[in-house]
């Protein structure tokens, strides 16, 4: 045994009484907790017939959320289809692009959520909303992280810019304010307006602050020298340019030269009459100091970071990343308050521990389509290779398969759960085959979805349960005509025979057929079963009787009973069919035929007479019985005469 | 693909179905209806996709459908048509008919009609299957096998043929005012003349030996004697029900059931076809095989079709595209409609330009520059 990594949570289930003794089911999703009826000694009350559902995960029943799982079943389907066989240089911005996709998805989920949780009325709908929605842009902004990191993997200099743009994506309320400060009358003289500037040149937003700085200059000719020398500083600032011809130590030595004139403007106390600008001044030059000074600004410590890198390290390694990220973390949090799951994740990422990210992304959150799409991306990238669970098949397969399941648990989702098993090779197969088979079918409609899945998967088994509790249905419904065509799709001979059966005696019953649009449409699929045969044959033989077509119809007839298609206890009604025949002017049975029908009624009574001694039998059954054979061997011996008769006679 | 929307909506569409307009103003269609199912709570729904309607938002998409009203219906919806412009009749799983009314002032919907269990067995519900109306006649088929007559403004039933068939019918449409066309799971259309009182068809025609079950039948809009089906194959059969009991051209459409077939409405030579396999087919004949097609040009277009018989008699001046035989030459055009997606898309309507389908993966596209 593995020892757990963090202390489960206790959760407590409402309306269960204490002291009771509890037991409990596992499900795919869920949880079946009933009360036992084992009494523990002492006072006991009564027991309550409840079983409780305990689901562990909620969000899967929020209608927005629905759309996040619709779609991104769409992208992970897209995603499966990319040709393994590609050269990796030309898949990662395949994969880079299929990452930002997912993200488009949180992001429009994420909106919504937060359009909603503002205009209810209802405080409870909004926490939980806002809740959802603090979740997901966690889930987002590690997404973004892993991004950075692990698909696209820039090299130093690049990696910086896209952990910038990172930052700002994430930090985007500096945004809000900037626009209050500017449509105010007087930016200049608006109370946040150093907030602003402040903000911008922690995310390294330098044209903007110029464009601000300008406004703050006009109104102070005095300190133009200043501003101006400031605005030179700003607009001097060297930028790494991945596309360009520029190699990294070039821009290093220009990035130095900047660097140093900056300390210069420090050193000669150029902006001492200004704090502000001391201030900016003193960010540029990447003081840690000054930049701790800014906390509220930066309001987090990986903000910290890329600020810190931006002004002091800006051709980092990704090698080097972790050093940073975890003296940031120090140096950004008092040594009291303990480090969040996220910052933990985080860490993790810059770490590039990709195993710890996904590993306390399942711990922290509570369903598993985070970690599921995300470890399946990774995957897809070759980047998680090395790892073999002790359990199940692999780290991507078994979160797929924990994501699949808790869909399919779902009354409605459970469709897009198939594709997830299918792509799971080891165990997906045996997953579906066991969850398909416990979809409710309310109607046909959807017994024909299901179906249509099994088929396409090969999946006989299932297909046979499926039609099988369809014709089972139909059947209760006294719909025999369902039935059988339910069972014709099962290839399920047995209880075709069965249906077969009751349609026979239904006849015996009332004399004629019901559900003919059937009987007469078998087809080959009469070959089914023996009984099954013989209903559509006898059928058949109705059909030719009807149409006057007697000589065919007698032959049909007698090798329904000689080929032994029709059953033993079905002979009397067919040789009772044979009088009317028999009876016919002209002689329809030859003399060979009428022996082979003499031979039937014989073996037939004969079995009759050796089964029947002692059964209770009406005298009046058994009158009727023997009236019927008395006319049989009338009838068939005037065919026998009639017949050799006929034979005999030479045609002129 | 650009004049395509699509909106994820939260709930598996079972049914869209566009408002009728009147053909004398040239208005465009604006206000369709969804249906939806194996919900817990299943709903019927109004949308708009017209730029004057709805709420006008500024940042929302010109077109993207917006919610103008919702009401709860108990079981699946399995089918849904407009009685007229605000009355809708709904088929549920649950075995009931129901006529909602939509208040398009107050943008609000009501039941004005409620006929539960009209669709049963002995002792339990038998789901309704499909619904067809033509103002103040409606017709409902179950699986039960039954054919209910009812009239909007009649609480009771007009008249029931039990037992009308002994499969499951699946969908049912007009074929003139007073005989409608069924289709059942066992490949057979049967035709049903209700001046006759007999409860027997008067004519049945059927797919010879395979018993593929037929999903969905459309009738030609011009020539009531033309009729679509698509069935669980996902082959798209065109029938002549004056002439022999067999379809007149079968062609290879989708690779699993074909859930709708809809000719267009005002110009039929296009018709457009949908399927579990996830996608929705546009097909397109000529009568005139030197006139061009719009339709050609690079496009993702698959042709796999061929023709059953040899073209009837050649001496009537006016035969219809779809029977004048041999598609092989190209008169045919098929295309792909949807982008790539792989849950069923179980129902479309087409109106002037407008194409409206729902899917399984509960989204609704709205088409709105159909090349017709």
């Amino acid at each position: 045994m593995e020892e757990v990594d963090v202390e489960p949570a206790v959760t407590n289930i409402p309306a269960v009484g204490d002291k009771k003794h509890m037991g409990f089911a596992w499900g795919p999703g869920d949880i079946l907790v009933y009360e036992t009826l084992y009494q523990p000694p002492g006072p006991s009350g009564s027991v309550f017939p409840f079983i409780h559902e305990v689901r562990k995960d909620e969000d899967i029943y929020s209608p927005i959320l629905r759309k996040l799982f619709n779609e991104s079943h769409h992208i992970f389907v897209g995603l499966q289809t990319i040709k393994e066989d590609l050269p990796s240089k030309s898949k990662k911005p395949q994969f880079v692009s299929i990452s930002k996709n997912y993200r488009s998805v949180i992001r429009a989920c994420m909106e919504e959520l937060q359009q909603v949780a503002i205009s209810t009325n209802d405080a409870q709908v909004a926490t939980q909303y806002g809740n959802q929605v603090s979740i997901l842009l966690a889930i987002e902004l590690i997404w973004n992280l892993c991004e950075v990191l692990f698909i696209d993997a820039a090299p130093a200099g690049s990696l910086l810019l896209h952990l910038l743009d990172w930052v700002r994506l994430h930090k985007a309320d500096v945004y809000e304010k900037a626009r209050e400060v500017l449509h105010s009358e007087n930016p200049a003289e608006h109370p946040d307006y150093w907030d602003v500037v402040v903000s911008y040149v922690l995310q390294g937003k330098l044209e903007e602050v110029r464009q601000m700085l300008v406004k703050q200059a006009t109104q102070q000719p005095a300190a133009r020298g200043m501003y101006n020398l400031m605005d030179t500083l700003l607009s001097k600032m060297p930028y790494y340019n991945p596309g360009g011809t520029q190699t990294l130590t070039e821009f290093d030595v220009k990035w130095r030269h900047w660097h140093d004139e900056v300390d210069r403007c420090v050193q000669d106390n150029s902006f001492a009459s200004n704090q502000h600008l001391e201030l900016i001044c003193k960010i540029l030059l990447g003081s840690e100091d000054t930049l701790l000074q800014c906390k509220d600004l930066l309001s987090n410590w990986y903000h910290f970071l890329v600020t810190r890198l931006l002004f002091g390290h800006p051709t980092v390694k990704p090698t080097e990343l972790h050093y940073f990220a975890q003296s940031s973390i120090n140096m950004f949090l008092d040594s009291r308050t303990a480090p969040e799951p996220l910052d933990s994740i985080l860490l993790a990422a810059f770490e590039f521990d990709i195993h710890q990210v996904i590993k306390d992304c399942s711990i922290a959150l509570n369903n598993w389509w985070f970690v599921a799409h995300l470890t399946d991306l990774l995957d897809h990238c070759k980047l998680l290779q090395s790892h073999n669970l002790h359990f199940g098949s692999n780290l991507r397969e078994f979160l797929l398969l924990e994501y699949a399941s808790g869909l399919f648990t779902h009354h409605s989702l459970w469709q897009l759960a198939v594709d997830y098993f299918d792509h799971c090779p080891e165990f997906g197969r045996v997953y579906l085959e066991l969850q398909i088979e416990r979809v409710p079918l309310e109607t046909e409609r959807k017994a024909l979805k299901v179906l249509r899945i099994c088929e396409q998967r090969q999946m006989s088994e299932q297909v046979r349960s499926v039609c099988k509790i369809m014709a089972m249905r139909a059947l209760r419904n006294n719909r025999l005509g369902s039935a059988l065509s339910w069972s014709i799709r099962a290839k399920d001979a047995a209880f075709a025979t069965l249906i077969s059966e009751k349609f026979l005696q239904d006849y015996c019953a009332r004399g004629t057929f019901s559900d003919l649009d059937l009987i007469d449409n078998l087809g080959p699929s009469m070959l089914l079963s023996d009984r099954l045969t013989f209903l559509g044959k006898y059928r058949e033989f109705h059909k030719l009787y009807g149409e006057k077509r007697f000589t065919e119809a007698a032959k049909l007839l007698l090798s329904l009973m000689t080929a032994k298609i029709a059953p033993r206890s079905f002979w009397m009604t067919l040789l009772t069919d044979a009088l009317p025949l028999l009876e016919q002017k002209e002689a329809i049975f030859s003399a060979e035929q009428t022996y082979e029908l003499m031979f039937c009624l014989g073996e037939l009574t004969s079995s009759l007479n050796t089964a029947a001694p002692g059964t209770d039998r009406s005298m009046q059954e058994e009158d009727l019985e023997v009236t019927k054979v008395e006319l049989l061997r009338l009838a068939l011996a005037r065919n026998l005469a009639m017949a050799i008769v006929k034979e005999g006679t030479v045609d002129t | 693909m650009e004049c395509i929307n699509a909106k994820y909506v939260s709930q598996k569409i079972s049914k869209t179905r566009w408002r009728p307009i009147s053909y004398s103003s040239l208005q465009q269609p604006e206000i369709f209806a969804t249906g939806s199912w194996d919900n817990e709570d299943n709903k019927i729904s109004i949308w708009s996709v017209g730029t004057n309607g709805g709420s006008g938002l500024e940042d929302e998409l010109e077109g993207d459908p917006q919610l103008l009203c919702e009401h709860k219906h108990d079981g699946d919806v399995l089918d849904l048509q407009f009685l007229d412009q605000d009355r809708i009749v709904t088929a549920s799983s649950s075995g009931a008919v129901t006529i909602f009314r939509h208040h398009q002032n107050t943008q609000a919907m009501s039941i004005s009609q409620h006929w539960a269990r009209a669709h049963r067995y002995p002792c339990n519900n038998a789901p309704c299957t499909g619904v067809v109306c033509s103002s103040p006649e409606i017709v409902t088929v179950g699986e039960d096998g039954g054919i209910i007559v009812f009239r909007a403004d009649h609480e009771g039933v007009i008249r029931v043929i039990e037992n009308a068939d002994s499969s499951t019918i699946h969908a049912v449409t007009y074929l003139r005012t007073t005989e409608i066309l069924t289709v059942n799971s066992i490949g057979q259309l049967k035709l049903w003349d209700f001046r006759q009182q007999s409860n027997s068809p008067s004519q049945i025609l059927s797919l010879s030996g395979d018993r593929v079950p037929l999903h969905c039948v459309d009738r030609h809009p011009n020539q009531q004697h033309i009729v679509a089906t698509g069935g669980q194959d996902g082959m798209l059969c065109v029938w002549d029900v004056r002439q022999g009991n067999a379809p007149f051209s079968l062609m290879e459409a989708h690779s699993a059931e074909m859930w709708e077939v809809h000719f267009h409405p005002t110009n039929p030579d296009h018709l457009f076809t949908c399927s579990e396999d996830g996608s929705l087919l546009h097909w397109e004949t000529s009568s005139h095989s030197d006139m061009p097609s719009f339709l050609q040009g690079g496009r993702n277009s698959s042709i796999i079709s061929r023709s059953a018989m040899a073209p009837a008699g050649g001496n009537q001046s006016l035969i219809s595209a779809w029977l004048s035989g041999d598609s092989s030459k190209g008169h045919l055009e098929t295309t792909h409609m949807l982008p790539s997606q792989t849950l069923s898309v179980n129902s479309l309507d087409v109106l002037g330009q407008y194409l409206v389908c729902g899917t399984d993966g509960e989204a609704i596209f709205v088409n709105r520059q159909v090349p017709v």
